[in-house]
């Protein structure tokens, strides 16, 4: 049972190594499986991608020249390696007479903006990442603050309110708490006037933009975090090793603020992986609601006007985002539990 | 009172006495827990006394109060209690003449790991899993001790090094999950005795090791004791441990204590009929292998509705020896059957002399 000496930094390093080659092989095979989804089930229901990008009266011969260049005339292999070669060192459409280069990284063109994909993606990327990290400051901070206080007042009429403000925050869809919000604070109160202003126009505007998206979609987070902080604090709390902090002599505030912490942090960080990765890819209703001009927006847009390229393009960053994301998790729960280095 | 201080042992307390003259001196402690179903009096009523260098034994099955019992001595049950349920306690904890239930709970606090300190049953659970040995027992030494963590971390690998891991210096920055069963309980012994603690409580030290280690453990205790002088109060429902290492055995049932005395006496000459059952159940390798163990009949009493009369009594196979059913509505009290022995039972000294000698004595 004996394992030697305690887990050296080469442990660790290769710890770090299997985890990102393990992310290099999901991407890869989500590449896979996201091109497979776009480009081959519209040839399966009968769309043919060329007639999309064109419109529905075109001429043949129009159609026929997208075809080529879009090279959607190639077997699936030769597609999909295009669209990897565009991804790493861009790609030259040619075909219908004229030649386009997109440059890496390559997402195509828009069917319906004939815009490029990715300068769309890069323009769009840090409203909703600004938009997701703000938020999960507010959530964290308040969410587990509360969730703490529940667990330590256990019955108390704290926490019976906030479990029940937990509750509706959980229950109560963002298009209702940010509608009522903007109808108080932006139409009724006149605090906000509800533009979005980038950050490197204006500090001020920014946040007098974005306080009130931050705010409604933190409440449901810190809903969610509240719950799920108060229930893995009273299991913690019940642990033999923080009776024996405490039979150590320990003050109680060291107590919860270290012992019971630490060990509570994990399932937090867990989630909080999966909830950034997954609002950095698009937090739709939020920005809709609030008409950010994030992702979400222009993927719930590119939906509507059955845009794959855009589709495809936000899908991948939402996938990298993702993973990037639980690999940070990976790495900070390796350096808060001392067992998932062995794993 | 004087004979029996002198003796350092287990004796008859004095309830009006404000200042003990014992070490350590329990009187009437009753730690009940307020459910939904009913109050839990897990312990009603519970004395005794123990002196520096000597080591009392509590023994009795699960839930009869034992390990309520040092959590109660050890202040644990009212810290980090943040429901609205809080237990209820009541009657006098003397600690070197500090009453500990009436202190100030900081004070307590202060005296947790310096002056009493506590080793759990099992390691593993009782070790933060994130942190190292180390920083464990370095973290047990500077809340009472007001040194830099170079000093505390020699202390650390010091302590290990008495209770004998090898490569201390090497397997202080080990993680509990890296040590073996009883490795963890050597370094958590060494982190409640990192304080030199005049009272050292083990919870079922041994319960959750390896049969080979546990000997090992003891036998550590017993030498650590020799060495620091402290008073120890070792939980058990093993007799064999409490045979290996205590000078008194104080028996409990139902949250009461219902036999104590020298542990000579406990064990050879028992005079209530649980301890004779708890010594039946006991396997033992000088008994004739083809006879079974006796097991005490029954299961133990719900601590809400406690049996009225002796506790004992729905198990007792002599419970109707007593005349006019006295064991269901009467509760016996301690009274003395010997030198510095207590037993609470209805059935008179000759009745139970005759028992034993005739009945019991001889099937174990």
């Amino acid at each position: 049972m004996a394992h030697g000496p305690a887990v050296g930094p080469r442990a660790v390093l290769a710890y770090l190594i299997r985890r990102l080659f393990a992310a290099a092989v999901l991407l890869v095979v989500i590449i896979l499986v996201v091109f497979g989804i776009f480009f081959l089930v519209p040839k399966w229901a009968g769309v043919d991608p060329a007639t999309m990008f064109v419109g529905k009266q075109a001429d043949p011969a129009a159609v026929e020249g997208v075809r080529q260049k879009l090279q959607l005339d190639q077997p699936i292999f030769v597609q999909v390696w295009e669209f990897f070669k565009g991804l790493f060192v861009g790609r030259t459409y040619s075909g219908g007479g004229d030649v386009t280069q997109c440059s890496a990284p390559c997402f195509g063109y828009s069917f319906r903006t004939e815009q490029a994909v990715w300068p769309q993606i890069t323009d769009r990327f840090p409203v909703t990442l600004g938009l997701a990290l703000g938020a999960a400051v507010l959530w964290l901070v308040f969410g587990v603050a509360a969730g703490v206080l529940s667990a330590l007042k256990r019955g108390s009429l704290w926490d019976r309110g906030a479990m029940f403000v937990a509750l509706s925050g959980v229950s109560l869809p963002i298009y209702f708490t940010g509608l009522l919000a903007s109808a108080i604070f932006i139409f009724g109160l006149k605090w906000f006037d509800g533009q979005y202003v980038p950050l490197s126009d204006s500090v001020t505007g920014y946040l007098g933009g974005m306080i009130l998206p931050w705010i409604t979609l933190a409440f449901l987070y810190a809903a969610m975090y509240a719950r799920i902080t108060r229930a893995t604090m009273l299991e913690i709390m019940g642990e033999d090793y923080i009776r024996t902090a405490r039979a150590k002599g320990l003050r109680e505030p060291v107590v919860i603020g270290k012992h019971a912490m630490r060990s509570t942090m994990t399932p937090i960080l867990t989630m909080l992986g999966m909830d950034l990765g997954a609002l950095i890819g698009g937090a739709i209703l939020t920005e809709t609601t609030f008409s950010l001009p994030g992702l979400g927006q222009a993927v719930l847009q590119a939906i509507r006007t059955q845009d794959l390229p855009v589709i495809l393009g936000v899908t991948l960053i939402t996938s990298l985002a993702v993973i990037i994301a639980n690999l940070v998790v990976d790495f900070l729960y390796a350096a808060i539990d001392p067992r998932v280095r062995l794993a | 009172m004087t004979e029996l201080s002198k003796s350092g042992a287990v004796a008859e307390p004095v309830t009006d006495s404000p200042a003990p003259s014992a070490f350590l001196e329990v009187r009437d402690l009753k730690v009940h827990f307020p459910t939904d179903d009913g109050l839990v009096k897990s312990v009603d009523g519970l004395s005794f006394q123990l002196e520096k260098g000597k080591t009392l034994g509590i023994v009795g099955e699960s839930g009869s109060g034992k390990s309520v019992t040092s959590l109660g001595i050890m202040g644990l049950h009212t810290t980090g209690q943040y429901g609205k349920r809080k237990p209820q306690l009541s009657g006098e904890i003397w600690l070197n003449g500090t009453e500990l239930l009436s202190a100030d709970p900081d004070h307590v606090r202060k005296l947790r790991g310096r002056e009493m300190a506590m080793i759990f049953q099992d390691p593993l659970s009782a070790l933060h899993p994130y942190y190292t040995i180390g920083q464990q027992i370095v973290e047990a030494y500077r809340i009472h001790n007001n040194v830099d963590k170079k000093t505390a971390k020699r202390r650390a690998v010091e302590m290990l090094d008495r209770v004998g891991i090898p490569q201390p210096d090497k397997r202080v920055d080990s993680y509990p999950h890296e040590f073996s069963g009883g490795m963890r309980q050597r370094a958590m012994i060494a982190m409640s005795l990192v304080n030199n603690p005049e009272l050292l409580i083990a919870d079922e030290p041994t319960t959750a090791l390896d049969v080979t280690v546990q000997a090992q453990i003891l036998d550590l205790i017993r030498d650590l004791q020799k060495e620091f002088g402290s008073a120890v109060i070792i939980i058990t429902h093993d007799l064999g441990v409490v045979a290996e290492l205590a000078d008194d055995i104080l028996v409990m049932y139902g949250g009461r204590c219902i036999e104590r005395g020298p542990a000579e006496k406990v064990f050879y000459e028992p005079r209530h009929p649980y301890t004779w059952g708890l010594l039946g159940s006991m396997p033992r390798l000088d008994r004739d292998q083809q006879e079974r163990l006796i097991p005490v009949k029954g299961s133990p009493p719900s601590l809400i509705n406690i049996p009225s009369g002796c506790a004992f009594n729905p198990r007792c196979p002599y419970a109707d020896v007593p005349k006019d059913n006295v064991t269901r509505t009467v509760r016996p009290e301690l009274s003395e059957v010997g030198s510095k022995h207590w037993a609470a039972c209805h059935m008179t000294q000759e009745q139970r002399e005759r028992i034993w000698i005739e009945e019991i004595a001889p099937k174990l």
